[in-house]
C-alpha cells in the first residue's frame, strides 16, 4: 500500500481458530478503512464464516487481536460487538420468528424512525410493523434485517452474502445504498460469491485460503484474475485419476436417462433448472454455497417439492411426496451431514438394515440370517472398518460415510445423488469412497455429485453442470477440467475473466453456447 | 416513520390495532367462548348449579392457575419445570408454618419473604439448567425430589395455619355474587406482575430465547441470564400459588399435589407452543378453568372418576388437535 499510514478502523492480526481437529483459521489478518467497501473472499471452507463470527463476537478466537478505531478489543458476545459500533447481517436473517416487527426492533433497541428511513431507501415502503417475522417472506426479512442494521448506525456492518435470494430490483436497492458508505467515516465489510458486485461496489478485498489471509487486493476492472489465483493458491496435485471414462461417457448420451428434470423452480432458491444423468455416470455439480444445490437436492431426494417444473425417472413423470417415494424409485440420498444419516447410538449392522426394513412398511420380525449375509458382504466391499461397530458415532467421519453408502449399496442402488459426501473425511478415504462411486458407476448406476471441494470434480466425475444463483449456467467435460477453470466457472466469470450475469432470457441460449 | 405510514389516519390505525390483537389472542378468546359453553352446558345438566359453584371453582382453581402461569413462564422461554408442584409444596408448609399463631403484620412480612424464597428456588432451577448444560426437563425433574424433600423436612405433616386475612382475601365473592374474589385476586396478581414484565426488555428476550435461540444470541440477546430469569419468575408464581394454597385450605400441605403435570395440560391447552416463544398465560388460566369444569361436571353427571380422567385426557387431545389444525390451515393458505 501507500507509503502513508492509512488510519485503519477494525485491524484483525493473526486470527486463528480450530475446532476440535479441524483448523477453521490459521492466521488470517484484516484491515477495514473509514469509507471503504472491503471484501472478503475466499473458496468455500476458507474460513470467511468464523472469521465473521469472531468479529461480531459470536465465536471466541483461540487467538489473535482485534482492534476497533485504535482501541484493542474482546468481544466476547454479539450484544458486545454491536455496543462497540460491529454490527453483521448473517445470511440466515436474524429476526426471532414468533415476534412481531416492532418487537423485534425494541429487542435489538432500534430506533424506528431511522429504520423507516432505510427501509425506505432499500426500496420497500409499506411495512406494517404488526406483521409477525415468521409470515414474511425471506427477502423482505433480509432487507428488514439490513435495514435495522443500517438504523443503529453502526461504524462497520457485515454483510454475508447479502443479494442471495434477493430479487434483481431489491439487490439492486442493496448495493446502491451499500455503495454509499465511499467517503464516510464508516465501512463495510462484504462477502459476496459474485465477482460483478465485487467489482461494482468493493474498494479493496481481502482473500482468505486456507484459513490464511493470502493477500489483499485493490479491486479495480481486471483484478478478478488475481482473486481467483489468490483463493486457488497451488494445486495440490495428490489424488490422481484412475481410469478414463469417455467411452463410458460416451455410451451413456445415447440411452434413455435415469434421472432428468425440466424446468424445476423452487422460490427464488431454484429457477428453471434442466439436466439429464444418465445410467453409468457420475454427473457432477459445480456450485458456490447456497446456489440452489441445497434445494435441488432436497426436491431429488424427496424431501421437499419443487414449486414448478418436471421430475422423470427412467423417461416417466414422477412426483415424490416422501423420502421413501424416492428410495423406492431407486434414488437414494447420501448427504454431507452424517448425523442427518445415521443412528449415531445405534450398530453399523442395525444402521445398514435400516432403510430395507422401514422401507416394506413391516414391522414383523427379520430375517437375520440373510440380512447377515449382506450385511456382511456390503462390510467387506466397502472396507468398512467395523472395529468400533457397536456404536456408529464411534467411527471415524470417512467410515461412517461409507456406512452410509453401504446400507444403499446393499440394495443395489440405481440413482444415487451425493450432496458433498466427503465433507471433513481424511485423503485416503476420500479417494476410496471417489473409486467406490466410479465402480458404482461402473456398474450401471447412476451419480449425481456435488462437492465443495472444486479439484475431486476431475477426480470423480464424468461431466459436470455449473449451478450459479438458482440456475445452471454451464456444462462443462470433467475430464481435464482444472481447479481455476472450475472456480471461474463457479463464479460465472467468463473466459475474458469478466463477471458476468446472464440476462434472463438469453440463458438457455448462452448455456447451450458454452456447451458447444 | 415513511410517508405510506403517515397517509393511514388514525381511524384505522385503531381499528388495524384491534384487529391485530384479536388475531394474536383468538385462541384465547375461543376458549373463554368454550368455557362460557361448559358453563351452559353445566346449567343445564346441574339446575341447582349457581353463584356458590362458581366460587367453589375459583377457589378450588386458583393454585392450579398460579402453577399454569408458572410453567407457561417457562416453556415460552423454550423450557419446561417439572418441580413446579414441589416448589408450591415448599412455599405453601413455609407459609403455614411462620405464620402458625402470629399476629396478621408478621403474616404480611411472610408473604413477601416467601414469594423471595420463591424467586431464589426457582433461579436455582435455572441456573442449573444454564450451567450444567443438563437438559432441563432431566434437572428439574431432580429437583422436584430435592424440593419435595425440603418441604418435608419443615414439616412432615399437615399442619400450620393461615392468617385471617388471607383466608378473607380469596373465600366469598366481591360486589355481586357472581364474581368470586379469589379470581379477582388471581387476575390481579397475574396482571400486576406479568404485564409489566411482558412490555419489558426481559420479557421480549424470554420469547426471543423460546422462538430461536440463535437468533436471540445474535441480536444481542443474553441467552443464559434470560433462562434463569424466566425459571425466577416461574418461582416466585410457584410461591404465590403455594400461598394461595394455604390460604384456600387454611393449612400447609408438605405432599405436592398433582399441579406439575396438570400445569402441563393447562398450558398445552392455553394455546402455549411447547415449543417455546409462544402464546401468553392468560390462556392457560382458562385453560385451568376448563380442565376443573369438565371435571366438575363429569361428577354431576355421575361419570366413574377413573373413567372420568380418560375422558379428560381425551378432550385435552381433541381440543389441542383441533387448535393446530386451523393452524396448519393458516399457515398453508
Amino acid at each position: 500500500m501507500t507509503a502513508v499510514a492509512t488510519e485503519s478502523l477494525l485491524h484483525a492480526t493473526d486470527i486463528s481458530k480450530r475446532y476440535g481437529a479441524v483448523v477453521a483459521l490459521r492466521s488470517a489478518s484484516i484491515d477495514v478503512r473509514p469509507g471503504e467497501v472491503h471484501a472478503l473472499m475466499g473458496a468455500n471452507g476458507a474460513g470467511k464464516s468464523t472469521l465473521v463470527k469472531i468479529l461480531t463476537g459470536a465465536v471466541r478466537p483461540d487467538a489473535g487481536r482485534i482492534v476497533v478505531r485504535g482501541q484493542e478489543r474482546s468481544v466476547h458476545s454479539p450484544g458486545d460487538a454491536r455496543r462497540g459500533g460491529v454490527v453483521s447481517v448473517y445470511q440466515e436473517p436474524s429476526l426471532i420468528p414468533d415476534l412481531d416487527i416492532r418487537s423485534n426492533l425494541r429487542l435489538t433497541r432500534t430506533p424506528v424512525d431511522p429504520f423507516h428511513h432505510w427501509l425506505g431507501e432499500l426500496g420497500v415502503e409499506r411495512l406494517d410493523l404488526r406483521r409477525v417475522a415468521r409470515r414474511l417472506p425471506l427477502a423482505t426479512l433480509r432487507i428488514i434485517d439490513l435495514a435495522r442494521a443500517l438504523a443503529i448506525e453502526p461504524d462497520i456492518i457485515m454483510l454475508d452474502e447479502m443479494t442471495a435470494a434477493l430479487p434483481a430490483n431489491l439487490a439492486e436497492r442493496v448495493l446502491d445504498v451499500v455503495g454509499r458508505v465511499r467517503g464516510t467515516d464508516r465501512s463495510v465489510l462484504f462477502i459476496s460469491h459474485r465477482m460483478i458486485e465485487i467489482g461494482a461496489i468493493c474498494d479493496r478485498a481481502t482473500v482468505l485460503r486456507e484459513g490464511e489471509t493470502v493477500g489483499v487486493v485493490d479491486v479495480r476492472p481486471g483484478s478478478e484474475q488475481r482473486i481467483v489465483e489468490l483463493m486457488l493458491g497451488e494445486a495440490a496435485g495428490e489424488m490422481r485419476r484412475d481410469d478414463v471414462t469417455t467411452e463410458r461417457a460416451a455410451r451413456a448420451a445415447g440411452t434413455t436417462p435415469r434421472l432428468a428434470t425440466v424446468d424445476l423452480a423452487k422460490g427464488t432458491k431454484l429457477r428453471g433448472v434442466s439436466f439429464e444423468l444418465h445410467p453409468g455416470e457420475v454427473l457432477g455439480v459445480v456450485a458456490l454455497e447456497g446456489q440452489g444445490q441445497d434445494e435441488l437436492f432436497e426436491i431429488l431426494a424427496g424431501a421437499a417439492q419443487p414449486d414448478g417444473g418436471e421430475l422423470r425417472i427412467d423417461g416417466e413423470t414422477a412426483s415424490f411426496g416422501h423420502p421413501a417415494d424416492a428410495i423406492r424409485a431407486g434414488v437414494v440420498y447420501v448427504a454431507a451431514d452424517r448425523a442427518e444419516a445415521l443412528l449415531m447410538q445405534r450398530s453399523v449392522r442395525e444402521n445398514i438394515a435400516l432403510p430395507f426394513s422401514a422401507r416394506f412398511g413391516s414391522w414383523g420380525p427379520i430375517d437375520t440370517a440373510t440380512e447377515d449375509e449382506t450385511i456382511e458382504k456390503a462390510v467387506q466391499t466397502l472396507q468398512i472398518d467395523a472395529r468400533a461397530g457397536n456404536e456408529v458415532r464411534r467411527l471415524s467421519g470417512g467410515n461412517q460415510q461409507k456406512v452410509t453408502i453401504a446400507r444403499w449399496v446393499r440394495g443395489g442402488l440405481r440413482t444415487m445423488l451425493c450432496f458433498d459426501p466427503t465433507r471433513g473425511i481424511d485423503i485416503r478415504t476420500k479417494n476410496q469412497i471417489y473409486k467406490l462411486l466410479r465402480d458404482l458407476a461402473a456398474s450401471g448406476a447412476a451419480v449425481l455429485l456435488y462437492t465443495s471441494e472444486l479439484k475431486e470434480i476431475e477426480l470423480a466425475c464424468d461431466r459436470a453442470i455449473v449451478m450459479f444463483n438458482g440456475r445452471i449456467v454451464n456444462e462443462i467435460d470433467a475430464a481435464g477440467a482444472d481447479e481455476a477453470t472450475l472456480l471461474r466457472a463457479a463464479h460465472n466469470i467468463g473466459a475474458d475473466g469478466r463477471g458476468s450475469e446472464l440476462p434472463l432470457d438469453d440463458e438457455e441460449a448462452a448455456a447451450a453456447e458454452a456447451r458447444a | 416513520m415513511s410517508a405510506a405510514a403517515e397517509v393511514v389516519g388514525t381511524g384505522t390505525r385503531r381499528r388495524d390495532d384491534a384487529l391485530a390483537w384479536l388475531r394474536r389472542n383468538a385462541w384465547t378468546i375461543g376458549l373463554v367462548g368454550f368455557l362460557f359453553v361448559l358453563f351452559a352446558f353445566t346449567r343445564v345438566i346441574q339446575p341447582r348449579y349457581n353463584a356458590a359453584g362458581v366460587q367453589g371453582l375459583a377457589i378450588s382453581v386458583l393454585p392450579l392457575a398460579l402453577a399454569a402461569v408458572a410453567q407457561a413462564v417457562v416453556i415460552i422461554s423454550g423450557g419446561i419445570d417439572l418441580s413446579i408442584g414441589s416448589m408450591m409444596a415448599l412455599t405453601s408448609v413455609v407459609s403455614a408454618t411462620l405464620m402458625d399463631g402470629r399476629s396478621d403484620e408478621f403474616a404480611i412480612a411472610v408473604v413477601f419473604g416467601v414469594l423471595v424464597l420463591g424467586l431464589a428456588l426457582g433461579a436455582v432451577n435455572g441456573a442449573l439448567v444454564v450451567l450444567t448444560r443438563v437438559p432441563d426437563i432431566v434437572v428439574t425433574l431432580a429437583m422436584l425430589f430435592v424440593w419435595a424433600g425440603a418441604a418435608l423436612l419443615v414439616r412432615s405433616s399437615p399442619g400450620g395455619s393461615a392468617a385471617q386475612w388471607m383466608r378473607d382475601l380469596v373465600l366469598g365473592s366481591l360486589l355481586v355474587d357472581v364474581i368470586p374474589k379469589a379470581t379477582v385476586v388471581l387476575l390481579l396478581v397475574v396482571a400486576v406482575v406479568w404485564i409489566p414484565f411482558g412490555r419489558s426488555r426481559l420479557g421480549l428476550s424470554l420469547y426471543a430465547v423460546g422462538s430461536n435461540q440463535l437468533a436471540a444470541f445474535r441480536s444481542g440477546v443474553s441467552v443464559g441470564w434470560t433462562k434463569v430469569m424466566g425459571y425466577a419468575l416461574a418461582g416466585l408464581f410457584a410461591a404465590l400459588g403455594g400461598i394461595a394454597l394455604t390460604a384456600s385450605t387454611g393449612i400447609g400441605t408438605p405432599v405436592p399435589g398433582p399441579y406439575t403435570l396438570l400445569s402441563v395440560a393447562a398450558v398445552v391447552l392455553g394455546g402455549v407452543s411447547l415449543a417455546g416463544g409462544r402464546g401468553g398465560v392468560f390462556g392457560p388460566i382458562i385453560g385451568v378453568f376448563v380442565l376443573q369444569l369438565i371435571r366438575t361436571d363429569m361428577t354431576f353427571l355421575r361419570i366413574n372418576t377413573n373413567l372420568a380422567v380418560v375422558t379428560q385426557g381425551v378432550i385435552l387431545i381433541a381440543v389441542v388437535m383441533v387448535g393446530s389444525l386451523i393452524e396448519i390451515r393458516r399457515a398453508r393458505r
